[in-house]
């Protein structure tokens, strides 16, 4: 991958002249190649990592393992993005196993969670079942660590 | 009845006369100061990797508790082995020449003591690191140091060795990468210092502790040169490319005699190096590739923002192509290399080591190190800018 979308990846905010510093490109290289990946795509938003656990949200993740039937001539990729333009589904992928897509659904409640499932997605033509988990606790989340704050070890000079 | 002697007067006059370590003084000042961004720190800010760590555990649990043999446990030698032969190009046997040991620090000590007499000369090239002086000096050799300059990029030439050796040199010591300049040596520069080394019948002790730590190009060993085997002891460790520091963990290969002639004094002296950490050795050997690879395209970018921050504000800084140190001069600031160490720390809460701890040719130089994190860096960055500005 490019070094200049993992740095990014990392930490959206970085200025493009640090950036440049970091590469050993000029800044408006960097500038004109992070609209280019935004323009083709490649990059499709920028977020915050949260530890929403900390944040007393009032709102509940069910991770729901769905299988379906998959479509002639669509495959798999019509009834997944169908279900994917629902608000309530976060992420969804579809997976290898037993199961065949793998799906994060947000609510505000375990009962709106139930409901999302039993009226939206069970009765969609092509869904044949579904097992729905909550989560409880996130412990890491795109590679940060929710439970660590950074100490440094060292002493502060040494040879 | 005459006076007892004071305690002092009672200690080895070597011992006595030496200095304590510059960075040490440093140290304890900067102790003393809070919220200190120190660019001071000689070892990575990152991690040991997690499956070290973790084999680490499992290895005490298993009860790696026990003494191991001399040289280290053998499963080790032989993973060190193949290693050093594809990463620095020379076979060692791994039954007799290789020596595992207390860090580079104990495998110098050992390698010094075992070939000097006193009297003997041994060349090393300054700005170096703080122990190589007082090493020398301990097994009673006499230091013949041999100044590197910034116009060269402190790479050593063999000019500069023909005007210091006598015949009564012995041993040529290298340290590139090297520490605190940064500075690293191509091939065609170490075959010049191979032919001198071989026309001179000299001893190589090479510490090679950052030679997976290069930025620009690949690094070549001087043990991998022809003629250079049987005249080399090669040093390295875990310290550095790992993040092992705490591990003390490096490591000798040479002919079987000066092995054998090491082994004698770390036998009596050491017994052997931890167990636990050689277990943890062992397994970072497992897959190195990914760890290493990953932390040194961090210091790459690292190196290049330090050194494009330093070009932008007019500092002169020759360009840093290994080990973890940029090497700025601060000589047209009108302060020494300590008094500037000083003000910026007293002004802007930035530690940088005075050039000085690296021999008296560091004068006007400070070191940097960027083996802390970026955010670090770059507010550091902004200070020292600061701190110029008023100058």
């Amino acid at each position: 991958m490019d070094e200049l979308l993992k740095l990014i990846q990392s930490n959206a905010l970085e200025s493009h002249e640090n950036l440049a510093r970091m590469l050993g490109l000029a800044p408006a290289e960097v500038s004109r190649r992070i609209a280019d990946y935004e323009k083709r795509g490649v990059i499709r938003g920028y977020q915050a990592i949260l530890n929403e656990d900390q944040l007393d949200l009032g709102k509940v993740t069910a991770v729901i393992e769905v299988k379906v039937t998959p479509q002639r001539e669509g495959g798999f990729d019509t009834i997944a993005e169908r279900i994917s333009r629902f608000p309530e589904v976060r992420s969804a992928h579809l997976m290898s196993g037993t199961y065949d897509l793998l799906l994060f659904v947000e609510g505000r409640t375990l009962r709106d969670v139930a409901a999302f499932v039993s009226e939206r997605l069970s009765t969609l033509e092509g869904v044949l079942s579904t097992s729905t988990h909550f989560m409880l606790k996130t412990y890491k989340r795109f590679g940060v660590l929710m439970h660590q704050t950074t100490t440094d070890e060292r002493l502060t000079v040494t040879p | 009845m005459s006076a007892s002697l004071s305690l002092r007067d009672r200690l080895n006059v070597t011992v006595r006369d030496i200095p304590r370590s510059g960075i040490r003084d440093f140290f304890d000042l900067v102790t003393t100061m809070k919220d200190v961004i120190s660019l001071g720190i000689g070892e990575p800010d990152f991690d040991t990797p997690w499956h070290v760590r973790e084999a680490t555990v499992f290895a005490l649990e298993r009860g790696a508790t026990h003494y191991s043999s001399n040289l280290g446990y053998l499963d080790l030698r032989c993973a060190l082995a193949r290693y050093v032969a594809k990463t620095f190009g020379a076979e060692y046997n791994p039954d007799d020449e290789v020596l595992i040991t207390v860090g580079v620090s104990e495998a110098l000590d050992l390698a010094l003591r075992a070939l000097l007499n006193p009297g003997d000369e041994v060349l090393y090239h300054e700005p170096c690191y703080v122990s190589y002086r007082a090493t020398i000096l301990f097994a009673h050799g006499v230091p013949l140091e041999v100044e590197t300059r910034a116009e060269n990029g402190f790479r050593l030439t063999r000019a500069m060795l023909e005007a210091k050796v006598t015949p009564r040199t012995k041993v040529l010591m290298l340290n590139f990468p090297n520490n605190p300049t940064g500075a690293v040596m191509s091939r065609a520069d170490l075959e010049d210092i191979a032919a001198f080394a071989i026309e001179r019948d000299l001893i190589v002790i090479t510490d090679e502790i950052y030679g997976e730590l290069t930025y620009d190009a690949p690094h070549t060993s001087i043990v991998s040169l022809p003629g250079m085997r049987e005249r080399t002891i090669f040093l390295h460790g875990f310290s550095k490319a790992w993040a092992m520091t705490g591990f003390r963990l490096g490591y000798a290969c040479g002919p079987a005699e000066l092995i054998e002639a090491m082994m004698k004094i770390h036998q009596y002296t050491m017994l052997c190096a931890s167990s636990l950490s050689q277990k943890a050795a062992l397994e970072a050997l497992v897959r190195p590739e990914a760890d290493v690879t990953e932390m040194v395209n961090e210091y790459r970018r690292r190196r290049n923002f330090i050194a494009t921050a330093f070009a932008e504000m007019g500092v002169e800084c020759h360009r840093p192509l290994g080990a973890f140190y940029a090497f700025p001069s601060v000589a047209k600031f009108g302060l020494s290399a300590k008094e500037f160490s000083l003000q910026l720390l007293r002004e802007e809460n930035v530690a940088v080591v005075p050039g000085t701890a690296f021999g008296v040719c560091g004068e006007g130089f400070v070191r940097c190190a960027y083996a802390t994190n970026m955010n670090n860096i770059k507010e550091a960055m902004i200070r020292i800018r600061r701190f110029i500005g008023r100058r």
